[in-house]
């Protein structure tokens, strides 16, 4: 049976969900899941657990599989460990006629990795193939936590991986 | 009550709608496809069900409506005024097979394999729908399979994604254990972690399920539909007389699956009356008749078995009792009756668990829900008092579920904190010795917030709590007081009873009794009670009740279809009687260790599917069945068995030729007797456990789902279940540190003169400085009814 369990939850965490709890009527409060998600992931340097999603439906007060549900719909949760930085590499339309998989096979040359795996010191995540992130104009792109990095070239990449922590 | 008003359906509420041409008038608002299923016109369909929100993501319902640019699902499209539909236009036929294709890319070609195969909607719908080529040449999906659990067998590969079975356990179970995970390909039916489906309803998935993809576990490769033979019968372990479909090969239980009662069960059943069946072959079952010789078990034929069973009775006379089983049926509980009386006793009863008995003037003809099934839904509060019907009667639970559902109040009273699947509105839980009191502060509450005088409730005390109930039951019009299955075991149910009574005229609400077993009305009906003759006449002399003929001395004791260590609420008791107690006759379905030294007479008799007669559920619904499959071996069902000693006896009335002469004499019987609301007088004193004074824990009782009967204590798939029970000791975890114990030590446990050994548990239903130990245990048959029991480390006994 579930026992309610949210204190693997920071104060932090909890102060986020509420204030996005807070701007939806009281009986929808289950339409913070996205946003808790989204915190819970990020504090804990880029991927969900079990135990995190059990504490997000707990604090919810959602069933478990309602929140598993969604962690495994969004390409942009990880429900499995994966490097803190996560790199997406578009190869949509715009981005392939633009260079995007010779792009995307530089990056993962010089990170020695495949799309979909991390670097083995669990820095950097490369996500699997993504589907077009709305950045045509700046194609090819790649987006470097949550940030859009447009008409690159495989140089400007090196630039942009080598100022990473 | 006041009569509610109920308007006509206005014109304007009605369309008018034109379905192949066929003109049709609807409700405005309803969905095309339950018009059209209504007035006998077929769509193909998967995901949606009458039962269930609609989904509309199986497409497969697609229908041509005129003007709409593309076909539309007709589970999802509301019917309008002057709609034109085509369901079978080269449109509509052409939107269904491209449906069908789709769902067909991902879907096995394993029919030959599958335990749907001949039963399948998907085949049946492709064999109309589907193509015999396919264009699909990429390779299929494959789905990793989850256990579940023992019930459901899950082949995921299979799945179409119609979602009835999430929609299930969020609509219906109440318990979201199942969820569409992934998005795309990726898309997987499962509970994402691996862990057991517990939901009490949770076999109604395989039903639900359009394909082989949750397919009963149990019945697994057992048998192919075109095989069985199907007939219909009454769930045998609840009073909500669910509706069943037996299946049989040959002589041979190979399943069992809900037919559609609206009043009853609806469409659904619950797990135990969908998988006890399985208790039915057992290495248990007795097949022949057993008489005791000297010391020695010999197995004899039906002619010398009967000739001792007369010569015990005849022999015995007045001093001969009997306990039956509440499941027994109608048919059997009247001619024990009968016999039991012939011989000049009126020892008999079925009340088993029940301790308290001196509310025995004030019970009703036949006790019941006041009211029925549907009506319960409608309740605007309902109050249940000692019991948990979730569990109890699962059904019954479904309605109360629904009535929350709709905004009705629940409020539960009890003495363990268990689980409900939708939200309470309030819940006191309190230790027995103070749950009377709890009631009555309640009670007291509801009469000086409606002004009315409560001098006789001056004994119980003023609460906050109990001022809270009051509040949320104050401004409801129809209430409802339900006295569940752990109250009949409360040793002051009289007081309780009283105190409900009393609730009951103050607020003019339903009173209601979820009795244990599947007929107990019947029971009170057939004059299986000591006080009462059929059709609940006054007897002139009482005979002993359940309780009492542990200590009546008897020379004779009949049990009919009950174990004596497992059903009875003394288990130490009665097993002293039965030890004093020349003869002991079981008519019975199996055969124990116990028995085999408390017996004298062992007489094999008919059980589930293979009996035949008439159950009475709650609402007094009159159900009769017939049998499905022969008894084994020498089984007979008892109520012949009964009839032929009667008639050999040489006594009047026991010439029946067919369980409908029976059924008629009962019926007979009961041609005058009243449905009678229920009434108790208060109590003038608070009870005997509010009274007890000696240390130790206060004992709570309850009988596991799956250790209702014998036969669901046979069926093994339901035994792995979590709802089986256990035989450890269960506290609050305070309580619990309080003794210096912690989970999983072993202890002694001292009730009255005995002591058994166990293990602690915590639990957090359990209120402070109680213990619940489930009944029809182990551990339970070896401790008396005592209200108050004491633990002790084992090991470091002073």
């Amino acid at each position: 049976m579930q026992t309610p369990d949210t204190s693997l939850l920071s104060s932090h965490a909890r102060a986020v969900i509420d204030e996005w709890v807070a701007k939806y009527p009281e009986e929808r409060k289950q339409s913070a899941v996205l946003a808790a998600l989204r915190e819970v992931q990020h504090e804990n340097h880029g991927f969900l657990t079990t135990e995190l999603m059990d504490a997000v439906a707990a604090y919810l007060g959602l069933p478990r599989i309602a929140v598993y549900e969604v962690a495994s719909f969004y390409s942009m949760f990880e429900t499995k460990p994966v490097g803190h930085h996560s790199i997406s590499v578009c190869t949509n339309i715009s981005c392939m006629l633009r260079g995007g998989d010779d792009l995307l096979a530089h990056v993962e040359k010089r990170l020695g990795i495949k799309a979909g795996q991390s670097t083995p010191d669990g820095r950097i995540y490369l996500k699997p193939e993504e589907e077009c992130l709305a950045a045509c104009c700046g194609a090819p792109m790649m987006m470097v936590d949550h940030v859009y990095h447009e008409n690159l070239t495989p140089e400007k990449a090196d630039e942009i991986l080598a100022g990473l922590s | 009550m006041s009569a509610t008003v109920t308007e006509a359906p206005k014109v304007e509420d009605t369309v008018t709608i034109e379905v192949d041409g066929q003109a049709l008038t609807a409700r405005k608002g309803s969905m095309l496809i339950d018009v059209t299923d209504a007035a006998g016109i077929y769509i193909p369909r998967f995901c949606y069900h009458k039962k269930l929100s609609v989904a509309a993501n199986c497409r497969m319902c697609l229908v041509e409506v005129e003007r709409a640019p593309k076909p539309q699902p007709a589970c999802a499209t509301p019917v309008m005024d002057g709609m034109k539909v085509l369901t079978k236009s080269p449109k509509a036929i052409s939107g269904q097979q491209a449906t069908m294709e789709f769902l067909l890319i991902n879907h096995p070609l394993d029919c030959p394999i599958c335990d749907q195969g001949g039963e399948c909607e998907l085949q049946d719908l492709a064999l109309g729908y589907g193509s015999s080529v396919s264009q699909y040449t990429e390779r299929k999906r494959v789905v990793r399979d989850k256990n579940i659990g023992p019930l459901v067998q899950t082949d995921m590969t299979r799945c179409i994604h119609c979602t009835r079975c999430v929609r299930f356990g969020e609509e219906i179970a109440g318990l979201r254990e199942l969820g569409a995970t992934g998005r795309g390909e990726n898309m997987e039916i499962g509970t994402y972690v691996a862990q057991a489906v517990t939901s009490e309803l949770s076999g109604n998935v395989i039903d639900l399920c359009p394909v082989g993809a949750l397919t009963s576990k149990p019945y697994r490769y057992s048998a192919r539909a075109w095989e069985l033979r199907q007939h219909d019968t009454i769930a045998a372990h609840d009073g909500v007389g669910s509706a069943l479909n037996v299946h049989v090969k040959g002589q041979v239980v190979k399943r069992v699956v809900p037919r559609e009662n609206e009043a009853a069960n609806e469409t659904w059943i619950s797990d135990r009356d969908r998988f006890s069946y399985q208790g039915l072959n057992s290495p248990d079952r007795l097949h022949t008749p057993r008489v005791r010789e000297n010391g020695v078990w010999r197995e004899c034929d039906w002619t010398e078995a009967l000739g001792s069973l007369k010569r015990m009775l005849l022999e015995s006379g007045p001093s001969t009792g009997a306990l039956a089983s509440p499941s027994s049926t109608t048919e059997e509980l009247f001619l024990l009756q009968k016999l039991i009386r012939a011989l000049g006793s009126n020892n008999i009863d079925h009340r088993l668990r029940q301790v308290d008995f001196t509310a025995d003037a004030s019970e009703p003809v036949t006790p019941g829900l006041a009211g029925s099934l549907a009506d319960l839904e409608q309740a605007d509060a309902v109050v249940i008092v000692g019991g948990y019907p979730r569990h109890d009667q699962p059904l019954v639970n479904h309605r109360v579920r629904k009535a929350a559902g709709r905004g009705a109040a629940v409020v539960v009273l009890d003495t363990l904190a268990q689980e409900y699947n939708f939200d309470l509105a309030a819940r006191i839980t309190s230790d027995p010795a103070n749950f009377n009191t709890t009631l009555g502060a309640v009670v007291r509450a509801c009469a000086e917030r409606a002004g009315q005088p409560a001098e006789d409730l001056a004994r119980y005390p003023s609460t906050a709590e109990a001022a809270q109930v009051a509040a949320l039951l104050a401004e409801r019009q129809r209430v409802y007081l339900l006295a569940g299955n752990r109250l009949q075991s409360h040793p002051d149910r009289a007081v309780t009873l009283g105190l409900l009574s009393r609730l009951a005229t103050l607020r003019q609400a339903h009173l209601g009794v979820l009795t244990e077993g599947a007929n107990a009305a019947g029971a009170w009906l057939a004059g299986a009670v000591p006080h009462r003759l059929p059709g609940g006449a006054r007897s002139e002399q009482t005979g002993a009740h359940a309780m009492a003929m542990t200590q009546s001395g008897l020379q004779t004791l009949l049990l009919l279809g009950c174990e004596p260590q497992a059903d009875h609420a003394d288990p130490v008791a009665l097993k002293a009687a039965l030890a004093a107690t020349r003869n002991v006759v079981a008519l019975t379905a199996f055969v124990t260790p116990a028995l085999e030294v408390e017996a004298s007479l062992l007489l094999p008799i008919a059980a589930f599917a293979e009996n035949e007669g008439t159950f009475v559920n709650l609402q007094g619904d009159w159900q009769t069945f017939a049998a499905a499959v022969r008894p084994p071996g020498e089984a007979r069902p008892a109520w012949k068995i009964l009839r032929m000693v009667g008639e050999q006896c040489g006594f009047n009335g026991f010439d029946a030729v067919k369980v409908a002469d029976v059924t008629n004499a009962v019926h007979g019987a009961c041609a005058s007797a009243r449905a009678s609301s229920l009434s108790y007088p208060m109590a003038t004193g608070v009870g005997e456990a509010a009274e007890a004074s000696e240390g130790g824990l206060w004992r709570i009782t309850q009988v596991p789902m799956y250790r209702v009967d014998g036969l669901v204590r046979r069926a093994h798939a339901l035994q792995q279940m979590p709802q089986a029970g256990d035989e450890r000791v269960h506290l609050h975890p305070d309580t619990l540190a309080g003794l210096g114990l912690s989970d999983g030590v072993r202890v002694r446990v001292c009730a009255g003169n005995e002591q058994a050994v166990s293990e602690v548990v915590s639990d957090l239903a359990v209120p402070k400085g109680c213990c619940l130990i489930h009944a029809a245990t182990g551990l339970a048959a070896q401790l008396p009814a005592a209200t108050r029991v004491s633990l002790r480390a084992e090991g470091n006994a002073a």
